[in-house]
């Protein structure tokens, strides 16, 4: 339904199904694609100074799923929410440009130096304020810490039903999604009941560009702060709400603080060392059960599992 | 992330022009839109604004992925599959990103959802679409045939048609037949109209029609019977919605390849009238014949560009006898000259461009209402200059994009003549840019009589006159440059004075290029006195333009009547 190959089908508008809520969780990192000699800090963080700031690459996937799902059920909502400093709002912007109806900011020093465990709490607050959805979806994992975590833990805290590495929506109703999950060996199609939660993988359709009359819409979108630091953004919303971006802080979501930011993290980042992974020795296993028994016993044996 | 309109700083000069603020004054009528539509500006800043937006958003996408997919595309082609125009795949992608990117019928006005972008930064997006893929932007292209639809259409057709192409729906301009290229006059595909069907049937065959599968087609047919000139022609509208159009052939072209040029039969199919009868040609076609003609010099514009992407990539990549080959100098000189007919031609071309958007839209506008004097007056004066720089922007514009592919062959050396490396594409892709929408022979017929008329020796004295205060280093190429122009001046009156029109067409194509290197010149004068981009550009080509304008006189200069005889074959 969703393979852009059969054309005349992915056209078809589903008008009995009313129009879906779908929240994209988005990231905005630094782009660790090209980095240079000081992309590190001493202490083994990221410098974020010194990396241009992007939209996390698999959540534009997700975008992506997202904008198709709208384009097929009319009525649908999108809207972005991202967690970080002031100027994330650049990808809800860029979100909106590309066909996102509206952004949420989760912003807050309470929420600062949150690892992934702090980070999903507060998403799953934020998205609890937000109020109802059919659909959550976000990418695998963002590049700057490649955890794949988040997303996973945010349905969890929701109690929701999630299907990760998703790679393409291939039919969708109004109370179940199908969807074929990218596997290291090959594919799988899932359905799940909604409410659920979708995590994209890289290999999904690149999200589509920036529209230029949405750009020329969109572009004085801002945050409360935004327009406190510069009036005229302000003056040009007067009359246009859809101008308007979230921005919420600790105050606006109903959450325990203690569970937020540092104070919420368990991780703890000990030492940072680079690896080069060596492969020495390899074996070649054949398909017999004898071998497969073997090499069962042998991982065991190691605690690789078990 | 690599963006072919922030990666060329050249293109952002042309687009702050100071003559952009009339030129934004005119297009928004007072910013009237901005009540209606949520994507109109407020002011002129705001105007720019978007415009530099909708610029990234272009070079993002011919950078991201109309570059990637220009050698897919050369390789694979178009296909004729039953009658039917089958685009590569790479095509369709790059239609597909387009569309969405909300880049089709972008000239047009709001109310049938367009973005109503001027000229100026329409030709821009042009310019680096050609960049990424000659062949893509002829497609991609077609959609300033809404302009024609525009402008002679009625407002039930503008309203059903233009609609449709700002919707991403392609367009194709049916002019050519076997019979008949650069003579239209000839055209011969019939015209009839049913009283029963209260509608036009056309029937008969085209020849060399870019995208001849398109959604919409504009027809130039025979609908007088027992005419045999232009004055039988009129202007038709074909919807392949309604069918009767097929594609017999698609051509096996030396270049742009990825754009089909197809033989398309038309049998009994259904069309309706544009405009009024027998004006297709005399009129409608002559209109649209001049931004046709930009649209290929600013296609030769992004070829140039691309081509001297490439040979500077390659002069600083490749080395020889322990250097990079480009600190050799007879490579380093290929480079510069390069460069200087590209900045040169930019110069022309964008100029152009800024008068055809200032007496276009006085042209519209008085549509709406009575123009004042002095607004009738201020367009005829652009509407004339612009009438006069485009032939040259197109024919020099043009020959400078084959020179300057053939010299990016050449820094390639033996691995240019290999297909491993894009510039044999761009030396086949620029080759049709000085024979399409006229040759350069033809620019030449058009541009003589500004010649002769010293309309282009005014417009030179104008710019001297404007120039007159330019920083002190540009003062000694300004010193220059009025020598050659008193050389221009002395060779044409000397061709004049004969008193043969033998004699001035033996000379034309001399005495034009004379003029357009000239009048370049100086405007990429005024473009250094306001942005050191154009620094060596311009030292450069002045004294490209001395020498090459000293040979055409000498030339002339020992030239007589007698000569006429030997040049005839």
């Amino acid at each position: 339904m969703f393979n852009s190959k059969s054309k005349t089908q992915f056209y078809l508008k589903i008008y009995y199904m009313k129009g879906l809520k779908i929240i994209v969780l988005a990231k905005q990192v630094p782009d660790t694609r090209n980095v240079g000699k000081d992309a590190m800090t001493e202490a083994g963080t990221v410098n974020r100074a010194a990396l241009p700031a992007i939209f996390n690459p698999e959540d534009l996937n997700a975008l992506e799923q997202a904008l198709r799902i709208k384009e097929q059920v009319p009525g649908t909502e999108i809207t972005m929410l991202t967690m970080g400093p002031g100027r994330a709002s650049e990808i809800l912007r860029e979100g909106m440009f590309r066909g996102a109806d509206g952004g949420v900011l989760l912003t807050d020093r309470a929420f600062a130096g949150a690892d992934t465990l702090a980070t999903s709490y507060a998403l799953s607050c934020a998205i609890r304020s937000i109020g109802e959805f059919d659909l959550i979806i976000g990418g695998r994992q963002a590049i700057d810490g490649d955890t794949a975590q988040v997303g996973p833990q945010v349905a969890e805290k929701l109690g929701i039903p999630q299907i990760t590495y998703a790679e393409e929506v291939v039919k969708i109703d109004e109370r179940t999604i199908t969807v074929k999950r990218r596997l290291e060996h090959g594919t799988e199609v899932v359905a799940g009941a909604m409410p659920l939660l979708i995590t994209v993988n890289g290999s999904a359709a690149p999200c589509r560009p920036r529209n230029a009359k949405r750009v020329m819409k969109f572009k004085n979108a801002a945050t409360p702060s935004e327009r406190t630091a510069n009036p005229k953004l302000a003056e040009v919303a007067e009359g246009r709400p859809y101008l308007d971006i979230k921005e919420w802080g600790v105050a606006n979501i109903t959450c325990e603080a203690e569970q937020l930011g540092m104070s919420g993290s368990p991780t703890k980042v000990k030492n940072v060392m680079n690896i080069v992974f060596q492969a020495k020795e390899s074996k070649v296993l054949g398909d017999t059960d004898n071998e497969i028994n073997d090499l069962m016993q042998e991982l065991i044996s190691n605690h690789t599992i078990g | 992330m690599a963006n072919y309109y922030n990666d060329t700083p050249e293109l952002k000069f042309h687009l702050n022009n100071p003559l952009m603020r009339r030129i934004v004054e005119l297009k928004e009528r007072n910013f009237a839109d901005a009540k209606e539509y949520d994507y109109a500006p407020t002011d002129f800043e705001d105007a720019m604004d978007n415009y530099n937006r909708v610029m990234e958003i272009v070079g993002e996408i011919c950078a991201e992925t109309i570059a990637p997919n220009a050698e897919g595309v050369d390789h694979e082609g178009p296909v004729c599959e039953n009658n039917r125009v089958r685009y590569a795949s790479g095509t369709v992608e790059n239609l597909d990103i387009t569309r969405k990117a909300g880049l089709m019928g972008m000239s047009m006005p709001r109310r049938f959802g367009g973005l109503n972008l001027p000229t100026v930064p329409y030709i821009m997006a042009a310019d680096m679409v050609s960049s990424a893929d000659a062949g893509f932007e002829n497609l991609w292209g077609l959609q300033d045939c809404a302009e024609t639809l525009y402008e002679f259409g009625n407002e039930d057709q503008r309203q059903r048609f233009i609609s449709r192409v700002c919707n991403g729906e392609t367009m194709s301009m049916d002019l050519t037949e076997p019979d008949a290229g650069s003579d239209l006059q000839s055209v011969m595909l019939k015209a009839t109209y049913s009283e029963k069907d209260n509608c036009w049937y056309l029937n008969g065959v085209k020849r060399f029609i870019t995208n001849g599968d398109a959604d919409i087609h504009l027809v130039l047919a025979r609908s007088e019977e027992g005419t045999h000139d232009g004055r039988g022609l009129s202007m038709f509208i074909y919807d392949k919605r309604n069918g009767g159009v097929n594609v017999r052939r698609i051509e096996n072209k030396l270049g742009i390849k990825g754009s089909p040029t197809c033989e398309i039969v038309y049998k009994n199919a259904k069309a309706e009238l544009c405009g009024e009868r027998k004006l297709g040609l005399i009129k409608y076609v002559m209109a649209l014949m001049n931004s046709a003609r930009l649209g290929i010099a600013v296609q030769s514009a992004g070829i140039s560009q691309a081509a001297y992407n490439e040979a500077l990539a390659y002069a600083n990549d490749r080395k020889q006898f322990g250097k990079s080959i480009i600190e050799f100098s007879a490579v380093s000189e290929m480079l510069v000259t390069m460069k200087a007919k590209l900045d040169a031609a930019r110069a022309i071309i964008y100029e152009t461009a800024r008068y055809v958007d200032i007496y276009k839209s006085l042209d519209d506008i008085s549509k709406e209402r009575k123009l004042t004097p002095e607004e009738r007056a201020e367009g005829k004066k652009y509407s004339k200059m612009a009438d006069a720089l485009t032939p040259l922007s197109k024919g020099l514009g043009s020959e400078f994009a084959n020179q300057n592919a053939y010299d990016c062959i050449q820094v390639h050396g033996g691995s240019g003549f290999m297909k491993d490396y894009t510039c044999e594409r761009l030396y086949r892709d620029a080759r049709i840019t000085s024979i399409y929408e006229g040759t350069t022979q033809l620019q030449v017929v058009a541009a003589t009589r500004y010649v002769t008329t010293g309309f282009y020796l005014e417009m030179i004295r104008n710019l001297e006159a404007e120039t007159a205060s330019v920083k002190a280093e540009l003062q000694p190429l300004r010193n220059i440059l009025i020598n050659i122009t008193n050389e221009y001046e002395e060779t044409v009156k000397e061709v004049v004075e004969k008193e043969s029109t033998e004699y001035i067409e033996l000379h034309a194509r001399r005495m034009v290029e004379m003029a357009g290197y000239t009048i370049m010149s100086y405007l990429l004068l005024r473009d250094a006195n306001n942005c050191n981009l154009f620094d060596k550009s311009v030292e450069v080509f002045v004294k490209f333009t001395r020498a090459q304008n000293a040979q055409r006189a000498a030339f002339i200069k020992n030239s007589n009547l007698d000569e006429i005889n030997l040049y005839k074959a």
